[in-house]
Formats: structure tokens, sequence, C-alpha cells
């Protein structure tokens, strides 16, 4: 048995067992996330401060180290899988205790594209950074996008593509906002493994995120500079 | 020269052997063997050949750089030089750094289009968004291209998370070969997909070749 398997998450003090939690997370051990999520509420912590001190904060090593190529796609996957199950435990509770909200942002994957692994890590990250994320799913057509736009109010828009035939979709998107008159209500945010900063900008939209981290930076700013203009106005 | 193993087309690629052709074509290691084929039943001596690594397709980013290296390194020996890649993933790139280096490239966004037609290819695409594909390349690579990078050896749980939103698997065939077919079977069932044969030939690619 390793020295590892010996460590009992309960009789680490609060400062160890965050540090375990950042190990854990790191290493995508769900059932010890959710354990420590839960020692950690009975403790008193408040939800919030599990989610952007424990939860957010490893998987911000694991983005740092992903940027770095230290990690790969499969153990992001498994670290976002057990950050999943700590927040399946802490969303409810942050809806009872108010937790601070940065923004809202609407998501989805478009048309012909069925490929979600990005968008999913993005909405979970942009939950874990305080933003409301409105998640339309897989092969969106422009109505969807529209719709929930006019339904749900977002900061930001956020469009995923992998592919090389469907990314150009976003800018069929872009151009329909612009043709309503809408385009500048919103914060458009793209992204997707074929994309870049180019691309970005010769559809029209406000920025390029290369991964959930920066997406999340991205919206931060952008949500910031949107209501400090709109204070000044 | 000896067939080149699938293994060194994809770590390695394919090293030029020049043959005296005027026309240089720079591939992805994926299509050596196609192309190879494709000479040899034609007798296209005039085309020689070297292959990128296949595995660059892991790393999309890095295609568009490693071939402007390659065609930087070849084009004072060569008349003509053509890259057998499409866009494959560069979102646009690698056609633009084509067109600024006065050099051709395959049409299509990637193999599994121009291995079909890609007229054919998009007039099914929006029906056949949950398919994914695979050609005999990759049919013989499965474990180095799908397996493994996807880490489904190590951690086979995350199948669902690649593969949830997919339904079917269709295997394009280059070639008749009941073993790779049985191969093929055998990922499909792997990846907890249907199947489905689909013999295409070299596609797109065997015209766009003879007219070099």
């Amino acid at each position: 048995m390793s020295e590892e398997d010996d460590i009992i998450l309960a009789e680490l003090d609060d400062e160890e067992l965050v540090q375990q939690m950042f190990d854990d997370l790191y290493d995508g051990l769900k059932e010890e996330i959710e354990e420590a999520v839960t020692i950690l509420l009975d403790r008193g912590w408040a939800p919030y401060d599990i989610l952007t001190k424990a939860l957010v904060g490893g998987m911000t090593i694991v983005g740092a180290d992903f940027r770095d190529g230290i990690l790969f796609v499969p153990e992001v996957l498994l670290a976002a899988n057990a950050m999943k199950g700590g927040m399946a435990i802490l969303k409810p509770l942050l809806a009872e205790t108010g937790a601070p909200r940065v923004g809202k942002m609407v998501i989805g994957t478009v048309k012909g594209d069925i490929h979600d692994i990005g968008k999913n890590l993005v909405s979970m990250m942009m939950e874990g950074a305080g933003f409301e994320v409105v998640d339309l799913g897989i092969n969106n057509p422009v109505e969807n996008y529209l719709n929930a736009l006019e339904t749900e109010g977002p900061d930001i828009l956020g469009m995923s593509a992998l592919l090389t035939t469907t990314m150009p979709y976003m800018k069929v998107v872009i151009d329909t906002m612009v043709e309503q008159g809408i385009r500048d209500d919103y914060i458009v945010l793209v992204g997707g493994a074929p994309l870049n900063e180019e691309f970005s900008r010769a559809i029209g939209a406000d920025a390029y995120c290369r991964d959930a981290a920066v997406a999340v930076e991205t919206a931060k700013d952008w949500v910031g500079r949107k209501h400090n203009s709109q204070k000044s106005a | 020269m000896p067939r080149p193993t699938d293994s060194q087309l994809t770590e390695d690629g394919l090293p030029l052997a020049r043959t005296g052709g005027q026309v240089l074509l720079i591939a992805c290691g994926a299509l050596a063997r196609e192309i190879l084929d494709l000479k040899r039943l034609n007798g296209w001596t005039h085309l020689d050949l070297t292959c990128l690594p296949a595995k660059l397709h892991l790393y999309p980013e890095k295609i568009t750089r490693a071939v402007r290296d390659t065609v930087a390194r070849h084009r004072d020996a060569y008349d003509t030089i053509f890259v057998v890649y499409a866009d494959c993933g560069t979102g646009g790139l690698l056609q633009a750094a084509c067109a600024e280096m006065g050099v051709d490239m395959v049409e299509g966004p990637h193999c599994y289009s121009f291995f079909e037609g890609n007229q054919e290819f998009e007039r099914h695409s929006e029906s056949e968004i949950t398919t994914f594909y695979l050609t005999d390349f990759l049919v013989r690579q499965f474990d180095a291209f799908i397996v493994k990078p996807m880490g489904l050896d190590r951690h086979p749980g995350l199948r669902d998370m690649y593969f949830g939103n997919y339904e079917k698997l269709v295997y394009q065939a280059q070639t008749d070969d009941p073993e790779l077919t049985k191969k093929a079977r055998a990922c499909a069932e792997r990846l907890g997909l249907s199947f489905e044969r689909r013999f295409t030939g070299y596609g797109d690619l065997a015209g766009t070749l003879a007219r070099l």
C-alpha cells in the first residue's frame, strides 16, 4: 500500500485538506473530492469558499499544466470529472446561500458539431468563477442562440466548434445578430481547436479563447469593461 | 524501397527518396501507402514523395509550420511542390500558408472528405454529424491515434465523454481487406458505436494526383 493510500481526509486540518484536494483534482479522484467537499461543509466552510479556494484553485493548476504541456486531455477530463462531483454537491447550496454572481453566459456548440468536451469544460470553469451558465448543448442553429439571448438576457454569448467545417457557422450567428441590431448588446466569445485569433476577428467576435482558463479570464475582463462603460454612460 | 511500416509513418513520416521526379509531394504520413500504391499502379515516376509524421494530426496547430519548413527545404530542388494535406484542422492556416508559398494543396476539409469525394461528403455531411470516420490507415493505427492519445487504455471510463454524442462508425475502406474490416468492426464495438463499411477507394486523391 502506498503512503498516499493511508491519508485520511477527515484527519487533515483545513489547509492540508485543501492542498490534498489540489492533488486529488490533479489525479482526477472524484470520490475523494466529494468526500473532501463534504468534510469542509461539515466544518462550516461557505460553499462559495470551497468552490473558489479548493475546486477552482485546484483546476487552475490543472489548466496551467495543460497549457504548459505537462498534462494532456485525458488527465484534464478526469480532473474535470472530479470537480464536477464536487460541484454537484455545492451547486444547490450556492443557490441557497446567494453566492456572488459575476455575469451570465449562454453557451453552445454550433450547428453541425457534436463535440462538447471543450464547451463543457468552459461551462464548468465559468460556473466555478461565479458566472451563471445556460448551456444550449450541441448542434445549435442560429435560432437557438437568438431565442436564448432573448429569453435569458446574458452578458456573454459563447460559441464552440471543433471542426473546420462547422466553425464558419459562428459567422452566420454573428451576422444574424448584426442584422437584427443586437450584436453590440452582447459579448461574443468563441473557442475550439481549429480556431485562432485571426478567425475570431474575421467573423466579428469579441475574443477567441484558446482554453477554459482563458475563457474565464476573458469573460471577467469583458464583463468588467461592460459594467464600467455602463456606469460611465 | 522497402514499404514503410505504419508505426514509422506515424512517428517519423517518410524521408525523401529522390527518384528523379520533377514534382515533389509533401504528404501526411497517413496517406503514404495510398500515394505509393497510386504511383506504382499509374507509373507516376515524375512524382517524388516525402511524408511528415502522421501523428501531427494529434496537434493540428503544428501542421502548418511543419509543411512550411519542408517546402522551404526542398523548393529549390523541384519545379513543382504539391502539398497532400487537406485543411486537416488547421482552420484555414495551411491553405493561407500554401497560397503565400505559391504551392497547391488537396481540396477539402480532411481525408475523410476527399477519400469519399468532396462533393459526395458535403452532400451527406449534415445527416452524418454523429458519425466517426476511420480510414485504412486509422484502422491499422487505431491504438496510436485513438486509444492511447485519448487515454482510453488507461481510463476506459472516458469513452463516453469523447464518444457519447456519436452514434455510428463508418469505416471508409480504401482497399478490400477482410482483416481490416474485422478490425474496424472491433474498433466500433470498443467505442460503443454501430458499424458501417463504406468502400471509397482513393476518392478525389487519385484524380488530384493524376493532374500533376
